[in-house]
């Protein structure tokens, strides 16, 4: 890689230990993409937790920490695997959760700002076009690149902290436009009334195209589609399909018209989704022996909207007894639906609500289900459907609606 | 039998090969404190990958994978090395920062070269996968 010389002082230890490992790894990740050279970014998001980093990761974290490293540009925190409050009655192991305290005071030690949201795209940080970011969860990185029209790879946790630290990134994929043009094209003639169909439109084009740099473009659609539905559409096209961008024509900053998606290139493939798709996708999924006892409203965390639709749902009704129904959503979405009553509302009607949070990375959800005799999770999240796998649920996705009447008639069809 | 890669980082390293049909991520699919496949219907279902050269054509989602390789590795149930047809930057920054093995792209699809069971060696400053001996 090209190295300016300020990247050239920061590896001989200029800025200190911290930021020189920092751009050495960054350094390996970039010659193997090929990058020629860094690009500085404006804004990092990273996720860290004790569930997806171990004993191991927090140790790393701590020596880190210990080595005096700051970040150089505005970071924040992805969702996590504990909200203190629920810890003890969801079962969950209060050794990890004194880990978990320690991962934070070493974050904000390093200056991270712990929002814990995987929906900082609505809530705290709106990219311009063309703004480069280092970015992760998944469900992040495609909403910059896609509606925002910012530039993102997928950073892992160690990859966006060390941006954060150096406060650049290595210059490859969708930082590049090269990649960022569409490779294939999907008419749309479905309707997409509601989030769970946006869910599984990225389902069906995401699963059969499964790559990072396979780039849909999105078209003749009936309607301006709304931010939460573009995020159930992003966040399962990169769930199931690997991918960084979508461009949805007449709506994505770089899509004015199909041709100016394509960037001249003819498609690989012309897709067609219609509404028999859709009902044969919810009619795909293996209903186990009925179990109805878990629906989650969650991965990504609710926006305020979200909040508001639920608790019109859930208004006047209850969860039915031995089921338990989750909500996950990140503090500030809950101070405001607190403040607006849909939160004693939902909480009223039995559901639990959980704070910066996914359901996905509870901590001890593998044992939490077990102890509940949990088989099926339903929920209107085409993401979590697909990769609360390997706790062993068998997912259900089902329209909105749909997942209120399970959660409070115990009825699964 | 060699098969070439394109882009590559990491040591030399020899292991038991295991084929995957089916793409990957260590958060999906695999339990972190066994190295076990157990995503139900997973292709690998039941497949430990500790001390494996892994062959997937694909990777899935997902950042969290990015502590995940580090994890699994400081629990001394980590694969050798991951050896994918198309791979995305999460498993990429993972594994350098595990110090794993990880290629991607190849001259020849594995699926029709190597077996599950057979000792492969992988050389990533050579861009080159070797299969030693065969399974039988």
């Amino acid at each position: 890689m090209q190295l300016t010389a300020e990247e050239r002082a920061i590896l001989a230890g200029e800025r200190g230990e911290g930021a020189r490992r920092a751009l050495e790894y960054q350094v390996k990740v970039g010659e193997f993409w090929g990058a020629e050279r860094f690009v500085p970014i404006t804004n990092a998001h990273m996720m860290g937790d004790i569930e997806v980093m171990g004993d191991g990761g927090l140790q790393w974290l701590k020596d880190y920490a210990a080595l005096g490293a700051r970040c150089a540009v505005g970071t924040t925190t992805n969702a996590r695997c504990f909200d203190f409050d629920y810890c003890e009655k969801l079962g969950q192991d209060a050794r990890e959760a004194a880990k978990e305290h320690e991962l934070i005071a070493c974050l904000r030690r390093m200056d991270v700002v712990t929002t814990d949201t995987c929906i900082n795209y609505q809530t705290v940080y709106q990219p311009h076009v063309g703004e480069h970011v280092a970015w992760g969860d998944t469900g992040t990185v495609i909403y910059a690149n896609s509606v925002f029209g910012a530039r993102s790879n997928f950073e892992s946790g160690p990859a966006a902290l060390a941006a954060a630290i150096t406060g650049r990134t290595p210059e490859y994929g969708f930082h590049l436009d090269a990649h960022r043009k569409g490779s294939f094209t999907v008419e749309l003639q479905a309707r997409l009334d509601d989030l769970a169909d946006w869910g599984v439109l990225g389902k069906l084009v995401g699963e059969p195209h499964q790559s990072y740099f396979s780039v849909p473009v999105f078209h003749s659609s009936r309607r301006t589609p709304f931010a939460d539905e573009l995020k159930h559409l992003g966040a399962a096209l990169a769930s199931y399909g690997s991918m960084g961008m979508f461009h949805y024509v007449g709506v994505t900053p770089e899509a004015p018209t199909l041709e100016a998606a394509l960037g001249g290139r003819e498609p690989a493939e012309r897709m067609v989704i219609t509404d028999a798709d859709l009902e044969r996708a919810y009619a795909g999924y293996d209903l186990g022996g009925r179990d109805a006892r878990l629906v989650v409203f969650s991965g990504p965390q609710q926006s305020l909207l979200e909040m508001k639709r639920l608790a019109q749902l859930f208004e006047g009704r209850r969860v039915k007894e031995g089921s338990s129904c989750f909500i996950t959503t990140n503090g500030a979405v809950l101070a405001q639906a607190r403040a607006l009553g849909y939160a004693g509302t939902l909480e009223a009607a039995g559901v639990t609500i959980l704070q910066g949070v996914c359901f996905y990375i509870l901590q001890n959800l593998s044992l939490m289900r077990v102890k509940n005799g949990w088989q099926n999770m339903v929920s209107n999240s085409a993401k979590i459907v697909n990769i609360i796998g390997a706790h062993r649920f068998n997912t259900i996705l089902r329209r909105t609606q749909d997942c209120v009447d399970i959660a409070c008639t115990g009825v699964l069809k | 039998m060699s098969i070439r890669v394109e882009r590559a980082f990491g040591a030399v390293v020899e292991g038991e090969a295991v084929v995957s049909e089916e793409g990957f991520s260590p958060r999906y699919d695999l339990d972190r404190w066994s190295g076990v496949i157990t995503k139900p219907g997973h292709k690998l279902e039941g497949v430990s990958l500790k001390d494996k050269i892994c062959f997937f054509p694909t990777a899935k989602g997902g950042i969290a994978a990015g502590w995940a390789f580090f994890d699994i590795k400081g629990k001394k149930i980590a694969p050798k090395a991951f050896i994918f047809g198309v791979t995305n930057p999460v498993m990429v920054q993972g594994a350098i920062f595990a110090g794993i093995t990880i290629t991607e792209g190849w001259s020849t699809d594995p699926r029709t070269e190597v077996a599950t069971g057979d000792w492969v060696r992988v050389d990533p400053e050579a861009r080159l996968v070797q299969v030693l001996r065969r399974q039988r």
